[in-house]
């Protein structure tokens, strides 16, 4: 471990303390974990900390854990995973918020901390239905007016449900369900480990 | 006095100068922006939900139609993001094609974007000027890849092939007789390294020329001068990179502060604005114009000198060649293996990030073990830019929201992806 992420992660546990849940130093980047009701006091510390000093945040995105490593997941299904930087201080990090509740998943919006939050907010709560709470304008941005479901989902089909033409006996158009099939021309497939691993040979 | 009220007015989708498919509701006081409220989405095509049903190398090809006007940039950060999750070394030579090719992309997108901002407010001929150059990079970016624009070039590991040696040329038809295409061919007789180092000594005469057209035109200074003013601590709240927050003043430049590839053995300059208007950011990507020729220079001098393997030889990952592949039986399973199931890559997540002609290009992946990404998040710097339009756009003319749309350098398929 490089010396620079040495002290980054080494600054983290100082600065915040038991509020990280955990932190993983990996491939050079460090992310962090957070319960849900610590994130807006752990946000508002990381971004005016001045041994921190993340000022930017880049990314914010959703994650469903439902199927991941083909059901060895256990924990909750939803993530908010948001990608920090600091401009002064020259260095990332990854902060991921588990929402608790799987059937209703709720997160606090960072919105009030970092004003780009607003439409990756948006983006998370329209693909995969995790709410941010207090946030100014949680509407749908990417998927249509009307839109039914959260497309990113892992159990939502990659075809999606309906399709959309023009019926000229009704002179307008209209939704039904999709005609084509689903079809995977190469399977997913997790192998044992050390399968095909690039420093084997 | 009658009263005045606010109304609403329907910007696109079918807009010419709204960039692609950008529905903006805007509401006006008479003709000042009080609320702009953009409706993206238009073009989504769900290529991060695509990426998680295909093998890692078939995504490649889709990174190129994200933003479609710096196709190899953005095939860049996936290939990178793939390598960092299997700590894969990229021989030297793939990673100078690399830069070389990133900053013909960047010349590319600057040009593309110079010219559209100029027509959107008025100044017609740009588009003309940079077009002709265009032209001859996307002669490049078929030269090395077949294709002109979704080039699939870049590979984990390294890059698909090396530079060929012979560009292709003009023939004689009804409309170039034989002295016309002997003058166009002037410059293609030799190898893509020849006609890129050529295009090398032209191109800064070719910005001159542009900077003649615009730079101190009265029209363009009067369109572009104090629209769009974003301060450095704002810029950085909205989440903005590249261009946009350089423009603003802040000396950010991912080449320079976390290098990837060969940037920390290259020289070149990164331009930074005072103002943060739209007139700064114009003037930030003229300079990053030459400053990426200055660029490409250096890499065609280091690639002349250095012969040598342009793609991993690590057979996990990369296909063996042709003859290997046909007279040897391990290598026969290696190649069987990567085109019908992929590589596997170990389980853990990155966060890769590229200096994008438009800003940061990151793409955050997942992988839990299998063939195909557990999931893809791509950042893309169009994104924040746009979500910022509303703020930068109050008080505006509805004239100038063309003039910020054009500087923020809007590509639909980013945005949307």
């Amino acid at each position: 471990m490089s010396t620079r992420l040495e002290r980054l992660s080494d600054t983290l546990r100082n600065v915040l303390g038991a509020r990280i849940d955990k932190l993983v130093v990996d491939r050079g980047e460090v992310s962090i974990e957070v319960a849900a009701v610590n994130v807006i006091e752990t946000a508002r510390l990381l971004r005016d900390n001045d041994e921190l000093h993340f000022e930017q945040l880049m990314d914010t995105c959703g994650v469903d854990y439902r199927d991941y490593g083909d059901g060895i997941w256990r924990g909750p299904r939803f993530a908010a995973v948001s990608q920090l930087l600091s401009v002064s201080k020259n260095w990332r990090v990854r902060l991921r918020v588990f929402a608790p509740d799987d059937g209703f998943p709720v997160v606090p919006t960072l919105t009030q901390i970092w004003p780009s939050a607003n439409w990756f907010e948006r983006e998370a709560f329209d693909l995969f239905g995790i709410m941010f709470s207090g946030h100014p304008d949680l509407r749908r941005i990417l998927t249509d007016y009307g839109f039914v479901g959260h497309p990113f989902r892992k159990d939502f089909p990659i075809s999606g449900y309906v399709e959309m033409r023009y019926d000229p006996d009704q002179g307008r158009v209209i939704y039904q369900p999709v005609t084509i099939e689903p079809r995977e021309n190469t399977p997913r497939i997790i192998r044992e480990e050390n399968f095909g691993n690039v420093g084997n040979g | 006095m009658a009263e005045i009220r606010n109304y609403t007015l329907n910007f696109g989708p079918q807009h010419p100068a709204a960039h692609g498919v950008l529905r903006l509701v805007l509401e006006l006081d008479g003709e000042v922006v009080v609320r702009a409220d953009p409706h993206v989405g238009l073009l989504h095509r769900a290529t991060e939900k695509l990426a998680e049903t295909r093998t890692w190398v078939q995504s490649v090809p889709y990174m190129d139609r994200l933003d479609y006007m710096s196709m190899m940039c953005n095939e860049h950060a996936y290939c990178m993001a793939i390598e960092r999750l299997l700590d894969l070394e990229v021989p030297l030579r793939a990673q100078y094609i690399r830069v070389m090719f990133d900053e013909i992309t960047r010349i590319l997108n600057h040009l593309l974007n110079i010219g559209t901002h100029g027509l959107d407010i008025g100044a017609m001929t740009m588009v003309l000027y940079t077009f002709r150059e265009r032209e001859d990079l996307m002669d490049v970016y078929e030269a090395v890849s077949g294709t002109r624009m979704h080039a699939a070039y870049y590979r984990p590991g390294g890059v698909y092939r090396d530079l060929p040696d012979f560009m292709p040329k003009y023939t004689e038809n009804k409309f170039k007789n034989a002295a016309a295409v002997k003058k166009l061919n002037e410059s293609r007789e030799g190898s893509l390294l020849d006609f890129i180092e050529d295009f090398t000594n032209r191109f800064p005469r070719y910005v001159d020329e542009y900077e003649t057209l615009l730079t101190d035109n009265r029209i363009w200074k009067q369109r572009t001068v104090g629209i769009g003013v974003v301060t450095p601590e704002r810029a950085l709240a909205l989440g903005f990179t590249g261009p946009m927050l350089r423009g603003s003043g802040i000396e950010w430049d991912l080449r320079k502060k976390q290098p990837y590839e060969v940037y920390d053995r290259i020289e070149f300059d990164v331009p930074v604005g005072v103002e943060g208007d739209c007139y700064d950011r114009y003037l930030c990507r003229i300079e990053e114009l030459r400053q990426s020729n200055r660029i490409v220079k250096q890499c065609i001098e280091w690639l002349r000198k250095n012969p040598g393997p342009v793609i991993t030889d690590n057979h996990k990952v990369a296909p063996p060649s042709r003859e290997e592949m046909k007279a040897n039986m391990e290598e026969l399973i290696h190649h069987f293996k990567l085109f019908t199931e992929g590589f596997h890559v170990p389980p853990g997540e990155v966060y890769a990030a590229v200096e994008h002609p438009k800003g940061e290009f990151g793409v955050y992946a997942i992988s839990d073990g299998a063939n195909k990404p557990y999931r893809v998040k791509l950042r893309t710097a169009g994104y924040a830019h746009l979500s910022a339009l509303d703020e930068m756009g109050k008080g505006h003319m509805i004239a100038d929201i063309v003039a910020l749309i054009g500087t923020m350098d809007i590509v639909f398929g980013e945005v949307d992806r």
